[in-house]
């Protein structure tokens, strides 16, 4: 199989998430078929497979974690401490997800997620990462110019707002708690959930405000 | 190991691009790409931490121009052949030529549910105490191995404080090369960011790494 080039300039020529679909199917379709043939995978298993990640496992399991710790101090206290079985409680458990640790926004310190070494992501709360959490920009660039990274997200910080990066390098995955947004009071976790996107819990994003949600 | 997955601090790697709306998978064949890793995964032959070095091992070139799932694939393939699942002249040929080794065990549909619910969880108990404790300063050392650790290169020789011990978890420097698992207790080490990245550093950024316990000396 020929190799690829890195194609630009096919309509989306700033963006790292050209796929090379040509190459790749072929090189995939040739490589199920084989494990098909031996008998070493079930192409059923795969369909069960992708349809977890696009219709059960995602950033709403990790928007009701938010949402309960917002509304539930008693549960906030234990997201702190244990995250693993607080998160467990409500149902979200498993790969990518076997040890979690979230990490609370503050007026002081914003919080940011990146693994520098391959692309962990905290799978069970948020589901399969985004292209640009795996990308080479994002993951050379959080930890040495975070402001830099943010801003390009449209996030811009106020300068004494401290920034901690957390390297995902080990088999915790974290998660970021943003702070509850202002005129949210006798707001319930549906409502409260809403406000909770898939980038605060990164450190990407903030969560959005109630106005801007409307 | 140096190798082009370690991209913390690199430079030249361009903006980064938030796509709106950004779909789960982008291509039928990321889809597949995706459960066949999973699927294979399943068999038991290699550890997660051999599936990370077989990534971080393709060429500098081949890695840094690929898309993720292509990382993967190609990954998959040498561990595949590795194994003795297949042949290179049947990832070529795009059928099966002989009938090669027989897995652990094969993930069939009714099984998936239960093993993503399961995944692989890798704490492990060990006998001795923490050799560090919280608010103690210690230096990351200084190796640069050719074999997988999780120690990044921005992070090494650097002074900084142990936050928390995170518990104890499979050693992924000897998990991935058939080692053993030998866990060791696992610290989250956190360095100002003008230990790491000297005069020029942001003032207010602190960063931190998740640390072996063998990756650490004291200070």
């Amino acid at each position: 199989m020929s190799e690829h080039h890195h194609g630009h300039g096919e309509g989306h020529d700033h963006h790292h998430h050209d796929n090379h679909f040509t190459d790749m199917e072929a090189r995939v379709k040739a490589l199920e078929t084989v494990l098909t043939e031996k008998g070493l995978i079930d192409p059923a298993a795969i369909d069960a497979i992708v349809e977890t990640y696009e219709t059960k496992v995602g950033p709403r399991n990790g928007a009701r974690v938010v949402a309960k710790a917002w509304s539930d101090p008693e549960f906030a206290d234990w997201l702190k401490r244990d995250a693993t079985a607080a998160i467990a409680s409500l149902g979200f458990t498993g790969r990518q997800g076997e040890h979690m640790r979230a990490v609370f926004n503050t007026p002081d310190t914003h919080n940011l997620i990146v693994c520098t070494l391959c692309s962990c992501y905290p799978w069970a709360v948020l589901g399969l990462p985004p292209v640009w959490y795996k990308a080479p920009a994002y993951r050379s660039r959080a930890v040495i110019d975070p402001r830099g990274v943010l801003a390009e997200f449209g996030l811009e910080l106020p300068a004494e707002k401290k920034i901690r990066v957390w390297d995902s390098t080990a088999e915790l995955r974290y998660l970021v708690v943003p702070e509850r947004p202002e005129g949210t009071d006798g707001f319930d976790e549906n409502a409260l959930a809403n406000l909770v996107t898939r980038d605060a819990m990164i450190g990407t994003g903030l969560a959005l405000s109630p106005v801007g949600a409307r | 190991m140096n190798g082009p997955h370690d991209l913390g601090g690199q430079h030249g790697l361009g903006p980064v691009a938030p796509e709106k709306d950004e779909p789960c998978f982008h291509a039928e064949w990321e889809k597949r790409a995706l459960g066949i890793t999973l699927s294979c995964g399943a068999f038991g032959a290699w550890t997660i931490d051999e599936s990370r070095h077989a990534r971080e091992t393709l060429p500098p070139a081949t890695y840094l121009a690929a898309s993720y799932y292509e990382i993967w694939i190609r990954a998959l393939e040498k561990l595949l052949k590795r194994h003795g699942f297949v042949t290179q002249a049947e990832l070529d040929g795009g059928q099966m030529l002989e009938k090669g080794r027989e897995p652990k065990r094969v993930l069939k549909a009714d099984m998936v549910a239960g093993a993503l619910a399961r995944g692989g969880p890798c704490d492990r108990a060990v006998d001795a105490p923490p050799r560090f404790v919280a608010g103690e300063t210690v230096r990351t050392r200084n190796f640069h191995p050719e074999t997988h650790t999780r120690l990044p290169r921005y992070a090494r020789a650097k002074v900084g404080v142990v936050e928390a011990v995170q518990g104890s978890f499979v050693f992924p420097d000897d998990n991935a090369h058939g080692e053993g698992e030998n866990p060791q207790w696992l610290y989250t080490v956190v360095f100002s960011a003008s230990e790491i990245w000297g005069e020029s550093a942001d003032p207010t950024l602190t960063v931190s790494i998740d640390a072996w316990e063998s990756y650490l000396e004291r200070v």
